[in-house]
């Protein structure tokens, strides 16, 4: 098949559109082959952002088992052509500490901020505070690498960018997954700072491990740590000289009491202000691992569940989160040390054991096999997955002990995953359509701003989901006058190749390479009844179309 | 999930679609419509960060207040001096940058509602902020937003792609839900690309319109609806009535074109705007400063709200709500830290003004929550209660408000029953 080699003109589109019913892609081949090939493109549209031009006949050549098998393992899969695509990106690569000293402004320049606002009085705009923040900034600039929004910038390139290129689709498809069952809020405070390591060295290497292994990482991560407040929940009896003396130590710093050294030993003075803290309990993050990350709303358990769990958990916290390497610690000297009984376990005084303990508890809990494996089916077979699927992959998890790929495997190679009712069944989120348009387009993309702040109007604001629920994975969320109307003018823009920082190569792309699923009789007869119009504007049209927006 | 299509493509209207229907044809064929009947409007103004509701609404007469404020607290009132506090009742006082409201308030058409808040105990802005807009404090789970649950609720049979909207870059999580809502960032950019043409946009609504069996169907029909609707006001041309004049700036613009909507008569039930920069852990100040500047553009734009509506404001209800307020307290940079309860300003048509609704839960130590906190006397959610009984007429508050025992009895009184 050579249709993405074709010249088409606008004309040869609409006489392609006005083909009776079928697959376009499928019409010259023998009839046995169409339902294989409608296999692929349906596998291709959920086990990757999309197909691009050429994927269907790749994947035939392949064979669409050994295909797949290929995507559950995606360190086989050479992916040296991603990488030149990501080297612009400068803060992918650094450690937190790399990235608080070169793009957390120093504690200098924020106070020179708010000296600044202060003194500009009530006549300014936010455009003028906007203005002075630069120029004060720009003093600072030999002090730091870069502004502190880069680090998020660049992370929203590199997803993107990675959903476009990387032929690891299926490993993308799931670290997409994880990252938005385990969403973590780049807007709450140091967040910024804390994602690009918990993305790379939290999630993406675990994604395909041991549930639990996952589980454990994401708890004593600095990210989730503090966007979940777990950081700041202690014993309530703890004693607060206590409490800071310990933190002190665990910093490498002596308590505070001035004296030589001090200024590069303490934390800055605004975090200073916000670390005299109160003791207390701090329930947010017991309260969403089981919630959100494990047993699921429905899971069983109670608010006193909530409570010991949130016991059990005193004293998990962050060391040097405002000074140099924000790490995992537990504080014993915050910790309850009480017996506690959740989800009917007396868990006995251990300290950190106990809540290691209990997330090995929540991680291997029957509803915890449940709860994930619905939402995979979900993601991956219909927004109501079939109950006898989702029983098996569950089925799957507990025999495995949480082995993810397997998980997966069960999913995607099951009879319901290829049958064709829920082939277009899914309704695409704003990134799955944005990429999908784009792959499918074949178009090059050089910076992949102007299609992050695409999916900020469309309501996907890349890593910035504020509620731990993360985006939802449902056609309701999704489905709004507002959302289709920039999904419209998306497809019009990338087809008139006026997206910033993308390049089209060709303007006239086929129907059957941007819907390989094929087109409904009435879009088709719409296409046609509009043939006169130029490729650019056809392209567009079909990336706007209803079908478009299913995967 | 997807609201009834509400106009039919009839003669006046395909005219109207390919833009050669003179103006008053176009009025006529949307009246002829029934979209043109004037209806009740809530407009809800989320201020994000948090605003210190104590120096909004000064408890100037309070010596606590004084003693624990001593360098922000407002001045005891001097007679309508700009440098004191503006006197509302002898005891409370309206910080002197929202002086544009003053004469709403002694008109009787704006009120207050001190020691608002939601009874979830987090100082966390983005948990209080979910909370608040989700209607159900302390349940993280809950997918939709009050607002929208009211539209569930009670749903219109002639519901316009414009009940629900919001002026916003995305959906806030009030309106997130079943019901349709509409975000727009502007009025201006709610249109296909110009670029495109006529026949590209003839082109998606046949695609959407045909497309009768997808849940995208009707969403596609209310987005061409939308568009359509929309053309009849003009935004480039539209000039504020009664020579009101709102603030440069985002949120100046966003009521301002809440305005143009609730005028334009496209069925407006609950218009949502949002206006950020409370978070004055440093330089708050008192008369002048950080609030000082924000609540300067958060009066001037309310004012010219009121003005440009004019007999309209008979129909509309403004409330303004923060996640929480400030310490009672102010802190060692001229600031206030996170605290509880704050403050709720209630505008226009039946709104019972001139007066300082709610409990006054006192500042003396004893009366604080968690000893340090002006304590929530007033649960958000009776306060939307009673705007959505009273002013639009819900029936079914316990739905809006699941988990909450909504009664009359609870609400504060800040609207004639």
């Amino acid at each position: 098949m050579t249709t993405r080699f074709r010249r088409a003109t606008g004309l040869l589109l609409a006489a392609a559109l006005a083909a009776p019913a079928g697959l376009a892609a499928a019409r010259s081949r023998p009839v046995a082959s169409a339902d294989e090939d409608a296999r692929i493109v349906h596998a291709l549209s959920r086990l990757t952002f999309g197909p691009r031009p050429g994927d269907v006949e790749a994947v035939r050549e392949a064979g669409l088992d050994k295909w797949i098998e290929r995507q559950l393992h995606p360190e086989r899969i050479p992916d040296a052509g991603l990488a030149p695509h990501l080297a612009s990106l400068p803060t992918l690569n650094l450690s937190t500490a790399e990235i608080l000293r070169g793009y957390d402004p120093p504690p200098a320049l924020k106070k020179e901020i708010q000296k600044r606002r202060a003194e500009m009085g009530e006549t300014a705009t936010d455009e003028d505070m906007r203005k002075a923040r630069r120029e004060l900034a720009a003093q600072y600039k030999d002090q730091m690498a870069g502004p502190p929004r880069q680090v998020v910038e660049d992370l929203q390139q590199a997803k993107l960018l990675r959903a476009v290129y990387s032929e690891r689709q299926l490993d993308e498809v799931l670290v997409d997954f994880w990252m938005n069952h385990f969403n973590v809020f780049a807007g709450k405070g140091q967040d910024r700072y804390l994602l690009t390591a918990y993305e790379r060295d939290v999630v993406r290497p675990r994604a395909w491990g041991r549930f639990e292994d996952l589980l454990r990482a994401t708890a004593q991560s600095p990210a989730m740590l503090f966007y979940l407040d777990n950081w700041l929940s202690t014993d309530p009896n703890a004693n607060v000289d206590d409490l800071r003396r310990a933190m002190a130590e665990e910093n490498g710093m002596r308590p505070r009491r001035g004296g030589a050294g001090r200024r590069r030993m303490q934390p800055a003075p605004a975090s200073a202000a916000k670390g005299k803290r109160k003791a207390g309990l701090n329930e947010n993050y017991a309260r969403e691992i089981m919630e959100l990350h494990t047993l699921g709303v429905d899971g069983g358990y109670t608010q006193k569940d909530v409570t010991e769990l949130a016991r059990c958990l005193t004293g998990w916290t962050i060391a040097g989160l405002r000074q140099s390497d924000p790490r995992f610690v537990f504080l014993d000297a915050a910790h309850d040390h009480g017996d506690k009984v959740v989800l009917g376990h007396r868990v006995k005084s251990s300290g950190i054991r106990e809540g290691e303990e209990m997330i090995h508890v929540l991680a291997t809990h029957p509803a915890t096999a449940r709860f994930i494996s619905y939402k995979l089916a979900r993601r991956f077979v219909a927004d109501e997955p079939p109950a006898s699927l989702v029983d098996r992959a569950a089925a799957t998890f507990r025999k495995t002990d949480g082995d993810i790929r397997e998980v997966v495997r069960t999913i995607v190679t099951s009879p319901e995953f290829s049958a064709p009712e829920y082939r277009q069944a899914k309704v695409k989120t704003p990134f799955e359509f944005v990429v999908s348009a784009v792959r499918a387009s074949g178009a090059e993309v050089r910076d992949a701003g102007a299609m992050a702040q695409r999916l900020a109007q469309m309501g996907m604001p890349l890593y910035q989901q504020q509620p731990p629920t993360g985006y939802k994975d449902t056609a309701d969320a999704w489905v709004s006058t507002s959302g289709l109307l920039a999904r419209l003018n998306f497809a019009l823009d990338l087809a008139g190749g006026r997206l910033r920082g993308v390049n089209l190569a060709s303007r006239d792309i086929p129907a059957e390479q941007l819907v390989p699923a094929g087109l409904s009789d009435t879009t088709r007869r719409t296409l046609a009844s509009e043939s006169g119009l130029d490729a650019a504007r056809m392209a567009g049209l079909v990336l706007g179309s209803p079908e478009f927006q299913r995967r | 999930m997807v609201s009834r299509r509400f106009f039919l493509k009839s003669s006046g209207l395909a005219l109207v679609a390919f833009g050669v229907a003179p103006r008053a044809l176009v009025r006529s064929v949307y009246a002829a419509e029934g979209s043109g009947r004037r209806r009740k409007t809530l407009v809800v103004v989320f201020q994000r960060g948090a605003m210190d509701g104590l120096n909004v609404v000064a408890p100037y007469a309070d010596p606590v207040y004084r003693r624990l404020r001593p360098t922000i607290a407002l001045p005891a009132p001097r007679g309508g001096a700009r440098e004191a506090a503006l006197d509302l009742d002898g005891y409370f006082g309206l910080h002197p940058s929202l002086e544009p409201l003053v004469p709403l308030w002694k008109d009787g058409a704006l009120a207050a509602v001190q020691a608002v808040g939601s009874p979830d105990p987090t100082r966390s802005h983005f948990d209080a902020q979910d909370f608040m807009e989700s209607g159900t404090p302390g349940v993280k789970a809950t997918e939709d937003g009050w607002i929208n649950r009211h539209l569930q609720c009670a749903s219109s049979p002639e519901a316009t792609p414009f009940r629900a909207v919001s002026l916003t870059p995305t959906l806030p999580r009030s309106l997130a839900g079943r019901a349709p809502a509409v975000a727009m960032s502007s009025i201006r950019e709610f249109d296909l690309r110009p670029s495109a043409g006529a026949r590209v946009a003839s082109g998606f609504e046949g695609m959407y319109e045909g497309a009768v069996k997808d849940v995208l169907h009707g969403t596609g029909q209310e987005t061409f609806d939308a568009i359509q609707f929309l053309k009849k006001s003009d935004p480039s041309r539209y000039a504020p009535a009664a020579g009101a004049e709102y603030p440069r700036g985002r949120y100046g613009d966003s009521l301002k074109q809440v305005a143009q909507l609730i005028k334009a008569d496209v069925g407006v039930e609950v218009a949502f705007t949002e206006i950020g920069g409370w978070d004055h852990h440093a330089a708050e100040g008192g008369v002048q400063g950080q609030l000082a500047q924000r609540l300067r553009e958060l009066g001037l734009a309310l004012g010219a709200f009121h003005r440009d509506l004019g007999t309209r404001m008979q129909d509309v209800v403004v409330v303004t709500l923060t996640e929480f307020g400030r310490t009672v307290h102010e802190n060692g940079n001229r600031g206030t830290d996170h605290g509880h309860a704050s403050v709720s300003l209630v505008m226009g048509g039946g709104v019972r003004g001139g007066k300082v609704h709610g409990r006054w839960p006192g500042l003396e130590e004893r009366n604080l929550y968690e000893a340090r906190d002006l304590a929530v006397t007033t649960d958000f959610r009776d306060l939307l209660g009673e705007l959505l009984t009273r002013h639009l007429g819900d029936r079914d508050l316990a739905k809006v408000f699941p988990g909450h025992a909504v009664s009359a009895s609870k609400f504060p009184g800040v609207m004639r029953a």
